[in-house]
This record gives C-alpha cells, sequence and structure tokens, in this order.
C-alpha cells in the first residue's frame, strides 16, 4: 500500500521536475497565461469609443460646428478629418482612415432657423459590421438628442426619455464580463497541453518501454503522470483568479466554495480530454493537430465571445456537452452575480457528468492500449 | 543553392507529411471546421434577446412602442410582468436579459410633448450583449416618438447609408478576416514543430552530414506548407464566395499575391520559433502566442483597434495579420487596389523578408 503511494509519488515529482527544471517551460506555465489574460482584458472591447469620424460640412455654420462639436464631446467619435469635397470622404472611407462620415448639406442652419426638418447624411463602413452596428447607433442618437435641443419652443415635440441601469455591471464595462471567462480558456489549455504531451512524449521518445519496466502499475502511472498537471492548473486558477480581482478589479461577489468544486470537475475533465488525445496520438505533433480540433470548437461554441443564446438551434443543442460552456456559467455568475449552488446546479451537474464520462472514456481508451501492448 | 537539393528537401518534408495522414487531414479539415463553425454557428449580430416588458399604462402608445421593440427583430418577449412586480427579479432570476418599464403616464406625456420617461433595465453580467442592447433601445426609442406624430418630428434628421456591407452581415466582416486566423493556425501547428521534431528525434545530425545548404532547407521545408497554405487560402476563398455569399470585388491577383506574402511571413515565423527553440512543446505554444493568439485578438478580425488602448495599438503595429485583415477587406468588400492598399502591401512584404531572415539565420546546421 505504501509503495503504491510512494511509486505515485516518485513518478509525480519527476514529472513536476521534468515541467519546471526548463525556464523556458516555467515561463509557459506560469507567465503565459498572464499574458493572455492581459490581452483579453484589454484587446476584447465591445463598446467602441473614439471611433474615427470624418466630417463634410458644406454649411460652415454656428449650427453645423455645434452638431460636429456634439459628435466629438461625446468621446464615442474623434474628428480625423474634414473637408469640403465629398469624395474626400469616400476616399477616407476606401483607406480605412474613417469609419463614419459625417456630410452637412449646404443650407443646414437656414433650414433650421426656418423651422423645417434638416437632413445630415451619416455614411458608414459596413466591412467591419459589429463596429458600424455600434456606432451607427450613437451617431444617431447624438443627431436626435441634437434635434430635440434645439426643437422651436411651443411646438411639441415628442420624445422618449430612456433611462437605462444595468445590473451587475452598471458601467458595462466589457473588461469585467471577459476575464473572468479567461480564466476557463486557460486552464482548458494548460490541461490538455500539459497531459497529452506528459505521454505522447514518452511514447515518441522511448522512455515509455522504460517506465514500462520498472514495478509502476498502469493506474499509478496515469495518476502520476495527472497529479502534477491538476496542481499546476489549480495553481494557475488561482494565480489567474488573483491577477483579475487585484489588478482588473473584478468583483469576487460569490464563493470559493462554489468555484473551487466546479474547477476541479473542469480540470479533471479538461486532463481526461487530454488523456483522450494521448491515447488517439502517436507523436506529439498528432497530439497538437487533435488538440487544437479539440480546442477549437469548444471555445468558439462556448459562448465565450459569442452568446449562446444568437446560435442556431442546433449549435445551441451542441453547446450543451461543451464543459467550457458550463464552466463559463459557472465562473461568471460566481465573480460577478454571486449566486450559490442553488441556481447554478444545472451546470455543475452537467460538469459533474461530462468529467465522468469522458475520465471514463479516457480510462477505457487507455485500458484498452494497454492490454495491447501486453 | 541548387534547385536540386531544395527540391530534394521539399520532397522529403511533402513525402514526411503525406505519411502522416493525420496532420494532413487536420491542415485541410481544420479550416473547413472553422469555416463552417464562423459561417453557421457564430454571428456578432445579437437577435432574439429575451424583453421582458412591465406595462404599467397599458395604452395604445405603449402597445405600439412594444410592438416596434418587437418589429426591430433584436428583442422577442419572454414575459409580461404584472403590474405589482419587482422588474429586477426577472433579470436576477434570469427569466430575462432586458425590461422595459413603461409608467403610468407614457401615453398623456407622450401627447402633450413633454419627455415621455420609459425605463430600461440590463442585465450587466453579459456586458457585451447589455451594451449591445441598450444601443438598440437607444435607437428604437429615438425613432419612436417622431414616428407617432408626424409632421412634427425632429428638426434634424439622420439620413444613415452603410457602404460596402449594406445590410450590416457580421458574416461578411468574418469570412474575409477568418483567412488570416486560418493562415496562422497553420503556421503554429505544421511549420512550427518542422524544425524542433528534427532536433528532438535527433535527424538533424543525418540532416547535417549532407551537404545540403541552410537556404535549401529553409526553403525546401517551407514549399510544402506554403503548398497546404495555397490550397486552404483559395478553398475558403470559394467557400466565402460560393457558401456564404460574402461578395468579391476587387482583383484576384493582388489577393493571391499579398496572400502568398502573408504565407510566407507566416510560415517562416513558424519555422524561426522551431529552430530557435528546439523543441515541439515549446514552438508550438511559443508559436500560438504568438500568431494565433494576436490573429485573432489584435488584427482588427473582431475587435476593434481603435477602442484598444495606446500601448496594445502600438503591439498591433508588428502584428502582420493586422495588415493582411485591411487587405482582405479592402479586396472582399471595399474593391479599393493598391492606390489604398500600398501601406499593408508595404508592410506586409517587410514581414515576409524580415520573418524569412531570421528563419535563414537562426537556424544553424552545426550541431551545438
Amino acid at each position: 500500500m505504501s509503495g503504491r503511494v510512494l511509486r505515485v509519488r516518485e513518478l509525480a515529482r519527476k514529472e513536476l521536475t521534468q515541467l519546471l527544471r526548463d525556464v523556458r517551460t516555467r515561463m509557459l506555465i506560469f507567465v503565459a497565461p498572464i499574458i493572455q489574460l492581459l490581452l483579453f482584458g484589454y484587446a476584447v472591447r465591445t463598446d467602441v469609443p473614439n471611433t474615427a469620424l470624418w466630417v463634410v460640412d458644406h454649411d460652415r455654420s454656428v449650427e453645423s460646428r455645434a452638431l460636429i462639436d456634439a459628435f466629438t464631446t461625446t468621446g464615442y467619435f474623434e474628428n480625423v478629418g474634414s473637408s469640403d469635397r465629398s469624395s474626400d470622404l469616400a476616399d477616407a472611407l476606401d483607406a480605412g482612415r474613417a469609419v463614419v462620415g459625417l456630410e452637412i448639406p449646404v443650407g443646414f442652419a437656414r433650414t433650421l432657423e426656418r423651422r423645417e426638418a434638416a437632413g445630415v447624411q451619416l455614411l458608414v463602413d459596413g466591412s467591419q459590421s459589429n463596429t458600424a452596428t455600434v456606432a451607427l447607433g450613437y451617431a444617431v442618437r447624438i443627431v436626435s438628442a441634437f434635434g430635440r435641443a434645439r426643437a422651436p419652443a411651443g411646438i411639441a415635440v415628442g420624445t422618449l426619455d430612456l433611462r437605462t441601469r444595468a445590473w451587475f455591471n452598471p458601467t458595462l464595462e466589457s473588461r469585467i464580463y471577459n476575464v473572468p471567462g479567461v480564466i476557463a480558456l486557460l486552464i482548458l489549455l494548460m490541461c490538455l497541453t500539459l497531459t497529452a504531451l506528459a505521454i505522447v512524449r514518452e511514447r515518441e521518445f522511448g522512455t515509455l518501454d522504460q517506465l514500462m519496466v520498472t514495478p509502476l502499475r498502469p493506474g499509478e502511472f496515469l495518476l502520476g503522470k495527472t497529479v502534477p498537471v491538476a496542481v499546476i492548473a489549480l495553481v494557475d486558477l488561482a494565480v489567474i483568479s488573483l491577477v483579475a480581482i487585484a489588478w482588473f478589479d473584478i468583483p469576487f461577489r460569490g464563493s470559493a466554495f462554489v468555484l473551487l468544486p466546479a474547477g476541479i470537475l473542469f480540470i479533471v475533465t479538461g486532463i481526461a480530454l487530454g488523456l483522450l488525445i494521448s491515447s488517439v496520438s502517436r507523436t506529439q505533433q498528432e497530439a497538437f493537430m487533435t488538440m487544437f480540433l479539440v480546442l477549437l470548437p469548444s471555445i468558439i461554441l462556448s459562448g465565450f465571445f459569442y452568446p449562446v443564446g444568437s446560435m442556431p438551434l442546433l449549435f445551441q443543442w451542441v453547446t450543451e456537452l461543451n464543459p467550457v460552456r458550463h464552466f463559463l456559467v459557472v465562473v461568471r455568475v460566481v465573480f460577478l452575480k454571486g449566486e450559490g449552488i442553488a441556481t447554478l446546479w444545472p451546470h455543475v451537474g452537467a460538469l459533474t457528468v461530462i468529467a465522468a464520462a469522458t475520465m471514463g472514456a479516457a480510462l477505457w481508451r487507455l485500458g484498452r492500449i494497454g492490454a495491447g501492448a501486453r | 543553392m541548387t534547385f536540386r537539393r531544395l527540391w530534394a528537401v521539399a520532397r522529403k518534408e511533402a513525402l514526411q507529411l503525406r505519411r502522416d495522414t493525420r496532420s494532413l487531414a487536420l491542415a485541410f479539415a481544420l479550416p473547413a471546421l472553422l469555416l463552417l463553425l464562423f459561417g453557421y454557428a457564430i454571428t456578432l449580430d445579437v437577435r432574439n434577446l429575451d424583453l421582458a416588458v412591465l406595462d404599467q399604462s397599458r395604452s395604445a402608445a405603449s402597445r405600439r412602442l412594444v410592438e416596434s421593440f418587437v418589429a426591430s427583430g433584436y428583442f422577442r418577449v419572454t414575459a409580461w410582468l404584472p403590474r405589482s412586480v419587482d422588474a429586477g427579479a426577472a433579470i436576477a432570476g434570469g427569466e430575462a436579459q432586458v425590461v422595459l418599464t413603461i409608467p403610468p403616464g407614457f401615453e398623456r406625456d407622450l401627447t402633450s410633448g413633454s419627455p415621455a420617461p420609459i425605463q430600461l433595465l440590463l442585465d450587466g453580467s453579459d456586458a457585451n450583449t447589455a451594451t449591445i442592447a441598450q444601443n438598440y433601445a437607444e435607437v428604437i426609442a429615438a425613432r419612436f416618438a417622431p414616428e407617432q406624430r408626424p409632421g412634427t418630428g425632429l428638426p434634424v434628421q439622420a439620413q444613415t447609408r452603410v457602404w460596402y456591407n449594406e445590410n450590416l452581415e457580421s458574416r461578411n466582416t468574418i469570412v474575409p478576416g477568418l483567412i488570416a486566423v486560418i493562415m496562422s493556425i497553420i503556421a503554429a501547428m505544421l511549420t512550427a514543430l518542422t524544425i524542433a521534431r528534427e532536433w528532438e528525434r535527433g535527424t538533424m545530425e543525418q540532416l547535417a552530414a549532407t551537404p545540403v545548404r541552410r537556404t535549401e532547407v529553409v526553403f525546401g521545408k517551407l514549399l510544402p506548407y506554403v503548398a497546404i497554405g495555397i490550397i486552404d487560402v483559395i478553398g475558403a476563398v470559394i467557400a466565402g464566395r460560393l457558401v456564404f455569399g460574402v461578395p468579391l470585388r476587387g482583383s484576384l491577383v493582388l489577393l493571391a499575391v499579398l496572400t502568398l506574402c502573408f504565407l510566407i511571413a507566416a510560415l517562416s515565423w513558424g519555422m524561426f520559433v522551431s529552430a530557435a527553440l528546439k523543441s515541439q512543446l515549446l514552438a508550438t505554444q511559443v508559436a500560438m502566442l504568438t500568431t494565433y493568439l494576436p490573429a485573432l485578438l489584435l488584427s482588427g478580425f473582431i475587435f476593434s483597434i481603435a477602442a484598444m488602448p495606446l500601448v496594445l495599438r502600438l503591439v498591433t503595429l508588428i502584428v502582420p495579420a493586422r495588415y493582411y485583415v485591411v487587405i482582405t477587406r479592402g479586396i472582399f468588400l471595399k474593391d479599393v487596389g493598391l492606390t489604398v492598399l500600398w501601406p499593408e502591401a508595404l508592410a506586409l512584404v517587410a514581414f515576409a523578408a524580415g520573418a524569412l531572415g531570421l528563419a535563414l539565420r537562426s537556424f544553424k546546421k552545426q550541431l551545438a
């Protein structure tokens, strides 16, 4: 009994030493996740400030300048250039120097004075569709607010006064939503890479045969290989969460006692997937390729970038099988909403089922390979 | 450098690839899978947001307002809340992403011309969706009041026109940008392994014993991967055009030439990483960090570069995918040529030359 514990411990220690001995691998395990966290935290934004605005002001009046000011003072638009020829605007959009063009016709101020409806032209570069949609929304709002302020006294202009409040994230910062999600991606990446390679590398180098002749049993071999990965993944989970809270000021409203069990289930699933990949790969190259094949759909169909609710129904069903999707919900709810197991049990339950199923499949596959080798 | 020896290295690499059926299959299957997922599963437009309505006005005007929310296509009413209920409970319970509250005096305010307040409550825990929902709602609200009383509309009206992608279809944005991401993955997966593998397996010594020069090795090893990349790009362009209906308005020749530059830059970079690190594990990870992730996050493919903080904006300047995304969008959607795209084209040529130079320099035949 103690011999078994000893053997597992020795193998685990050998694995950890092998992983942590090399400075470059150490960097990979602990620094790369931080870099990725920073990238996701700063690069991924859905609000679009400083949209490049090109102005063609044919009117050159006090009123037209007031409208341009209304655009730039909001902070949503940045005036990158102006001219009095429409063709310059077309060139600016073509070259990508501007995303939105505002063209104010001759007689704008006079029409306003005569209390008639004055039209302005908004031209939007649609080649980046989400930026265009958001920028167009801002622009329409600015123009109608400008118009409302200039509605002649005495004439009733019906207006809606829309008051918005957002719960859980009052300033609607993308970062607060995205950073907790990165935790799920990075842990999956870590578990898959380290597990799959720990086994495939031994096979490729032929050192698996050396291990076969030691008194190590198959179960002990697997434990010794996977426990270090689980430890590293847990350390990563803690480090990334701390950076998210301390650096990015992400609120942590829930309980670590919900996050930790869900995290362990997710790590087990990741390790099981890594084992499955290693069971179908002979070389590291094959393992990498297979990893990508698993990784990409599980990230794209997780709801990380793209809300699950906007997907076609068929794909929405597929996401139910995706462990990343369930862990993402848990991470986000624990961080931002602070709700507990009472609301999260369907996702934790799904994670449990997926963890058990993938681990079962992995052990079955590896058992068959082991039997074939003997 | 002789062509014969270069060809021999290329043939050896191609043979090795051909025998490695899985890598070869995945080199074609992965791009197809990505196209499928990005083309069908993913849309950046947020539609059918769950809207709960708390209508305290119960008037014709309030019903028309709700109708205009539904008619926009962005919202669907999932619940009509009873008068007494707390709007926040619907959000907290996850019943709705958005709650629209219309107060009792809504119709009176609207007809009298004083601003009629309505309230929108959003589930901010999904900030991305909430921002978009808020944006849609503001536009609907801004257009609603003037439409109710024709003739008394706002004195300034914006006529909006969208160029290049008239219906603002996110597919038209994604597919041209996706080609950059696909190429980066090929670089991270295939070329990043090619030299590290020889080091790890010890076959580098065999290679060193042959009269092959290093330029011949680098070019010879690049060739088969460039071929795979070209096939992938052609497949992606055809699928984008025929399956997803993305317009291809500009010059195919220009697209082909600049794609080749981007391919050489990405693949040479992968090879440089491979030769410098000499370990397959490290090489793929570093290649992924330096090609795939930047192509996804820092290229402007999905996320606007203008919205990033200054430091990141400066970082994007050394991301080749950034220039390539501008080029593919320019050629696919805007029908612009070299007169507009020359800065990006120059940048790509420089990256290709630089990465190739790095690959050549770092690749030392002598065994350390």
